[in-house]
């Protein structure tokens, strides 16, 4: 696994309840260090590890953990990079969905080797979508529930998101978008300064 | 003219930073993200040469200068601070004499994004600026945590080179291990004798065998050495070519010269390195514990250093101990020039 999601993992813990505790979901763990890096790649069997981990460390249930790590990923002030590129995919919410199809690809010009779960936006009618996401980690979609939620803030848009469960591997988020311009948003410029 | 007006809404559409040029190089009308280039507007009306330059081709000063280049790519800067350089392309219009004007940033587009303060609806739904402006921040971002990674890998080499206590070359302690044995030996207070050890002719080897045979020739000497004393005592590479054994829990001057002489000996035998011969041999110096009332590593290692010299003076490979009348002795200032003492001694 890609070292961007171990590290990924390890700041949700460590910018939502301090250091300490993600030493003592490192030792839960066994990892026999503290500090993931960003650049590196691991064995694919630690980052399920330390997910079990995190969630008896903090007693917290997976499928929940999982949407709080997607929502982190895109609201907190630490990851503003990732929230950036996110929203170079589309100028309002929907057209955010409809770029999400490309995101492993994005990933992959960002970062060769960062293999990022599949994912197919169906279309029901302009107001109805329901996202399929199949990863090599159980609860993708859970975690892609999170990262929507927190991107619909983000543009503004008022949606309604459920998570429908899995099937033969793959798991369905139900999106129905209620309002493109629900509320004002959080801005985003094309160019940032350095 | 319906003609002419479908044209234009394309042209909105399609390049919306494009200018349109009636037959005297005025601008009659500006896209919708061409007029962002300047403030209010103010594009319209105003003569296109004297809003840019035409840097290549070089040659082009005049309108129909420029109605000649259509089709080729046009580098230009406007003439106003803080003369941003743009690209274009030139083609007629559907009216006659008229010409439109096709613009891009080219690779200045991150910063120009920022001063215009242009979004995702100013480029065309085709054009591949935003993409490109992704990539230059994932980029950015990605090269940083690599960065970052080498700064503290880096870091750790260092770190971990300045812990070493291993000489790479022959497995001996190296100097910085050797200083942390004596410290210990020293506040144990045990007996021991410290043998400064040097060898003989390695210059020679190396400069004229090469340094694979030095190396080779170091590597044999060390498991001389090795062999010839007890597992709990030290043997540690100084220097290039010098050796310093700690031997513990011994006081008879005996049994040290007998180990001094048996790995001097040895040494004194061939070393075949890819069936060349290589001859050196060893010279040693020892103080022992019991001869100071309050030990420090720096006289034991001078001391021993004295010691070593003599053995040097008369003849090299022998074995010499240290006796506080050998540091009056008068020397040769040639051989003491020959090599460099272990420590600095007043």
């Amino acid at each position: 696994m890609h070292g961007l999601v171990n590290r990924a993992i390890q700041r949700f813990v460590v910018d939502s309840y301090g250091s300490a505790q993600w030493a003592a979901v490192a030792r839960n763990a066994d990892l026999g260090f503290v500090e993931f890096e960003a650049m590196w790649t691991y064995e694919d069997s630690l980052t399920p590890r330390v997910l079990a981990a995190v969630c008896d460390v903090l007693d917290r249930p997976y499928d929940e953990l999982m949407e709080d790590i997607g929502t982190y990923l895109v609201s907190h002030p630490n990851l503003e990079a990732l929230r950036r590129l996110l929203r170079f995919g589309g100028v309002n919410f929907l057209d955010f969905l409809h770029s999400l199809d490309d995101l492993p690809d994005r990933a992959r010009l960002a970062v060769a080797d960062l293999v990022l779960p599949r994912i197919e936006l169906r279309e029901h009618n302009p107001h109805q979508f329901s996202l399929n996401c199949e990863g090599d980690i159980p609860g993708c979609g859970h975690l892609f529930t999170g990262v929507l939620r927190a991107m619909a803030d983000d543009y503004g848009a008022l949606v309604f998101l459920e998570h429908q469960g899995v099937k033969d591997g793959v798991e369905t988020v139900a999106i129905a978008l209620l309002e493109t311009d629900f509320a004002e948003g959080r801005g985003f410029e094309l160019g940032v300064s350095v | 003219m319906s003609g002419g007006t479908l044209c234009y809404k394309m042209l909105n559409v399609m390049c919306p930073m494009h200018v349109i040029l009636n037959r005297n190089g005025d601008i009659r009308f500006a896209g919708p993200t061409a007029q962002k280039l300047l403030p209010d507007g103010s594009l319209v009306g105003r003569s296109f040469l004297d809003v840019f330059e035409i840097k290549r081709p070089r040659e082009i000063k005049s309108i129909s200068a420029l109605r000649e280049k259509a089709g080729m790519k046009l580098h230009m800067q406007f003439r106003d601070p803080p003369h941003r350089e743009l690209k274009g392309v030139l083609m007629e219009g559907p009216e006659v004499g008229q010409m439109i004007v096709n613009l891009s940033f080219g690779i200045s587009v991150v910063d120009a994004v920022q001063e215009y303060k242009l979004t995702a609806a100013d480029f065309a739904p085709t054009d591949l600026t935003i993409e490109m402006l992704y990539l230059v921040e994932a980029k950015s971002a990605a090269m940083e945590a690599s960065r970052q990674l080498n700064r503290r890998l880096q870091g750790a080499r260092i770190a971990a080179e300045e812990q070493a206590l291993t000489d790479t070359l022959t497995g001996l302690k190296n100097r910085r291990a050797m200083d942390q044995v004596l410290a210990d030996l020293i506040a144990e207070g045990e007996c021991f004798a410290l043998m400064h050890m040097d060898l003989d002719y390695f210059k020679a080897v190396n400069d004229t065998m090469g340094h694979a045979a030095g190396d080779h020739v170091l590597q044999q000497v060390s498991k001389i050495m090795l062999n010839e004393v007890r597992s709990r005592d030290t043997v540690a590479r100084v220097g290039g070519d010098e050796f310093v054994l700690l031997l513990r829990d011994v006081e008879d001057p005996a049994i040290i010269d007998q180990i001094a002489n048996r790995i001097i000996k040895k040494l004194s035998e061939p070393i075949y390195f890819e069936g060349a011969r290589c001859e050196v041999s060893g010279s040693a110096g020892t103080t022992l514990s019991s001869n100071y009332p309050v030990l420090t590593a720096d006289n034991l290692l001078g001391d021993a250093d004295v010691a070593l010299y003599e053995s040097k003076y008369r003849g090299r490979g022998r074995h010499t101990f240290f006796s506080e009348d050998l540091r009056e002795k008068e020397r040769d200032p040639a051989l003491a020039s020959s090599r460099t003492p272990i420590v600095k001694h007043a």
